[in-house]
């Protein structure tokens, strides 16, 4: 025989009052679900929507399957090289990027006098606004006249052609990150001095080296902020748009104009990166199916590698954390 | 892990990854020519010219139109990019523009095939123009796509040689080229290298050298670009690839594309005074009309002479003529005021006195056949050297397309390839790029 499961009549008064509840907390809720319908699930769905559509922003959307997907992936001449060039500054600038602040904090923090001045030094660049400090690059870097190749020339040693040669571009580009580190330097000084000395001081006791008290004493307390760093960087790479547009636009000479047309990525696509595309695509071209597409391949990366980062954390958090 | 920690990772990921998603559609077409040209409005009209001069010389127009006009007034924006204007057509609303001009002479195509400017024929028919007469006939043609005219052209560009005649006199040479072969050698001759650069440069041939580009020297070697079905044919155009070849082949007689590149970098602003034509650094110069009278603005101290560019040498009997472009006039699509807004636009580009003093105020070629013709047009040599150009029956456009100027940077840049050493097979080039061109014209239908 089924057993019956009794279940006492709930109350009028009991009903209304989970109601006011459950209503209670959706009222707390609502701004962010607002926000969250507005500003992520109506431009999501979409984004979905128009990457089956051929819609050019005047006719009226028109179904196309999978037409604009086959376009991305096998003829858009810009996509394979973007993702590339995306993929490689993630792994290259982001990586030096946090090695170099970490680099830059520890130094600031360990020497006795001047750190004030390395501070400063190591801050303004950051300041600056990306289209200024990028155009002041391509300058210094200027394989004609630019002061770089002049003191590299006069020591004996190779001139790249810096922005101006597909080689050496992304280099050129991970250079210029570098020397806006401004903000991971103030981040990672405000972890590394946050380490607790006595640990420094027990390490020490037991004899640890230098590498040794920043591979068990340093590294671990600042993990955290790694991650930050880490993961903050990936998604600020995967949005770089300014920097490599303005470099190429200012090198290749085709900055002037109204009239004049430009094709992103010079040198030889090397530094078209995946946003540049879904503004070529979506807002020059006005196939905004095909920019849908690529939007949704760079969400989706973006999604993946966020998600990598927060499983491996583990890794980088201790117990505490 | 655990599942909510899993779950509060997939919301952090899903939230950083918000700001990547910036797509927003909107925007509709729609037109209605059913406004009174006679009733009181307000007119927004976006161009542009940005430097001084030029602003105040479209701004003049704008007055004596608003003196004939007294019920429409004129709300000017300047230093509008084709980027800017092409949103603002789709996006519509109080503050987009009901009269447009453009620089970008390729995006006809483009603006035409999606209704983004007012189709001009029912407007023109009523005011009793026929382009055809009215206009020169290949800035008429390069006005319209397909048969759909959405665009008028207020004033012409005209491309051809500039020289420096004192270079010219220190090395001997007494006139201007005419067929390439001929350009070759005065090049080289005009060259002295200092270094491993250049103490004066003959010309700079580099499809990154400013105007030195696909399209300015296709119009010299007759370059067809589509065939009979419109399908891209560089490949089995024999000028495409003599065009590639000359280019390359000159480069490598002026020290190849590396020691150009490098020497290009370090040259001033195509539109500054430190332009290299201006400080000598450079001979000769691939350039429109407006380059004579920048070149007079800046002062130089040597003289400076104005031929057509050269041709092959198997087209000597074309020579006079190049390339032509120009900046178009358009009604905005999702104009309500489209009849007072084609007032603006049938005086602006028809009006003799308005197209004359405007040429002359800016120092671009007059686009129709009466100011052409008008005594009142600026009598400078230089200038008249372009005036000619322009009406050579040779000159041309390149073709109008669906994507607009896509193609021709499509075809440039299998040129920066092919000067560069990286493209050594140039006919797998030619047909990798007709293959390409023909998908994105496919993808923009």
């Amino acid at each position: 025989m089924a057993a019956t499961t009794f279940r006492p009549p709930v109350s009028r008064a009991l009903r209304a009052k989970r109601r006011r509840s459950a209503l209670r907390t959706l009222g707390f809720l609502s701004p962010w679900l607002i926000g969250f319908a507005v500003f992520f699930a109506y431009p999501l769905v979409s984004t979905v929507y128009f990457s089956f559509m051929e819609y050019d922003g005047f006719a009226p959307p028109v179904w196309v399957g999978l037409k604009n997907w086959s376009y991305v992936f096998n003829d858009y001449v810009f996509f394979w090289p973007a993702l590339r060039n995306t993929l490689w500054l993630v792994a290259v600038m982001v990586s030096l990027r946090v090695l170099f602040g970490i680099g830059i904090g520890l130094l600031i923090t360990k020497i006795k006098t001047g750190a004030g001045v390395f501070r400063t030094l190591f801050y303004l660049p950051y300041l600056a606004p990306p289209v200024a400090a990028t155009m002041s690059f391509v300058f210094l870097l200027n394989p004609g006249t630019g002061p770089a190749n002049t003191i590299l020339e006069s020591v004996g040693l190779p001139a790249p052609g810096w922005f101006t040669d597909p080689a050496w571009s992304k280099p050129s580009l991970t250079i210029l990150a570098l020397w806006g580190i401004g903000d991971l330097m103030v981040i990672f000084m405000a972890a590394l001095l946050d380490v607790p000395k006595e640990q420094y001081e027990a390490a020490e006791l037991d004899g640890a080296r230098a590498w040794q008290r920043f591979r068990y004493v340093t590294f671990p307390n600042i993990s955290p902020i790694v991650l930050f760093a880490v993961v903050t960087g990936v998604i600020a790479t995967m949005q770089y748009y300014t920097e490599p547009l303005v470099a190429a636009k200012v090198a290749s000479g085709v900055i002037g104009g109204s009239g004049q047309q430009f094709e992103p990525g010079y040198p030889d696509r090397t530094t078209l990166t995946v946003p540049q595309t879904i503004y070529n695509l979506g807002f020059q071209r006005f196939d905004t199916g095909a920019a849908c597409v690529v939007a949704l391949v760079l969400f989706a990366l973006a999604m993946a590698f966020t998600a990598i980062l927060m499983r491996r954390r583990s890794g980088f958090m201790s117990a505490e954390d | 892990m655990p599942r909510n920690r899993r779950t509060k990772g997939a919301a952090l990921a899903a939230t950083a990854a918000i700001s990547l998603l910036a797509t927003a559609c909107t925007g509709s077409a729609g037109s209605g020519a059913t406004d009174d040209p006679k009733a009181k409005t307000t007119l927004t009209f976006w161009h542009g010219w940005s430097a001084p001069g030029e602003v105040a010389a479209i701004e003049a127009n704008i007055d004596s139109f608003e003196k004939k006009h007294p019920n429409i007034k004129v709300k000017v924006v300047k230093g509008i990019t084709d980027d800017k204007l092409n949103q603002a057509l789709r996006a519509g609303g109080s503050n987009a523009p009901d009269v447009v001009s453009s620089f970008t002479t390729d995006n006809v195509g483009r603006f035409c095939s999606t209704n983004a400017l007012a189709d001009l024929k029912p407007f023109l028919a009523k005011s009793d123009i026929d382009p055809a007469r009215t206009f020169l006939p290949q800035m008429a043609k390069y006005t319209e796509h397909e048969g759909k005219r959405c665009a008028v052209p207020l004033l012409g560009d005209a491309y051809g040689l500039y020289y420096n005649k004192k270079a010219f006199a220190e090395a001997g040479i007494t006139a201007p080229p005419k067929t390439l072969s001929e350009f070759d050698k005065v090049a080289q001759k005009l060259t002295r290298t200092k270094g491993d650069s250049y103490e004066q440069l003959g010309f700079m041939p580099n499809f990154q050298g400013y105007e030195t580009t696909f399209e300015h020297y296709a119009s010299q070697f007759g370059v067809r670009y589509f065939d009979a079905e419109g399908r891209s044919d560089l490949a089995g155009d024999p000028a495409a690839k003599a065009l590639f070849t000359w280019q390359k082949n000159l480069a490598d007689k002026l020290g190849g594309y590396k020691k150009l590149e490098k020497f290009r970098t370090g040259l001033g602003d195509e539109w500054g005074p430190k332009h290299p034509f201006h400080t000598g650094q450079v001979a000769m110069q691939l350039d429109g009309e407006w380059r004579g009278k920048m070149a007079q603005d800046a002062g130089l101290d040597f003289e400076i002479g104005a031929a057509p560019f050269p041709v092959p040498d198997d087209q000597a009997a074309d020579y006079g003529k190049g390339y032509l472009s120009g900046t178009i006039l358009g009604i905005a699509g999702v104009s309500k005021k489209q009849n007072a807004a084609w007032e603006l636009v049938k005086y602006l580009s028809t009006d003799t006195d308005a197209v004359v003093s405007f040429a002359n105020a800016i120092h671009n070629v007059p686009s129709t056949v009466a100011a052409l013709k008008s005594p009142k047009l600026n009598d400078d040599p230089l200038y008249r050297t372009f005036v000619d150009i322009a009406q050579h029956p040779k000159s041309s456009h390149a073709p109008s397309s669906v994507n607009g100027g896509a193609f021709l940077l499509t075809a440039q840049d299998l040129g920066v390839r092919h000067e560069a050493g990286r493209e050594k097979d140039l006919d797998a080039g030619l047909k990798k790029t007709d293959a390409q061109i023909d998908k994105d014209n496919e993808q923009a239908r």
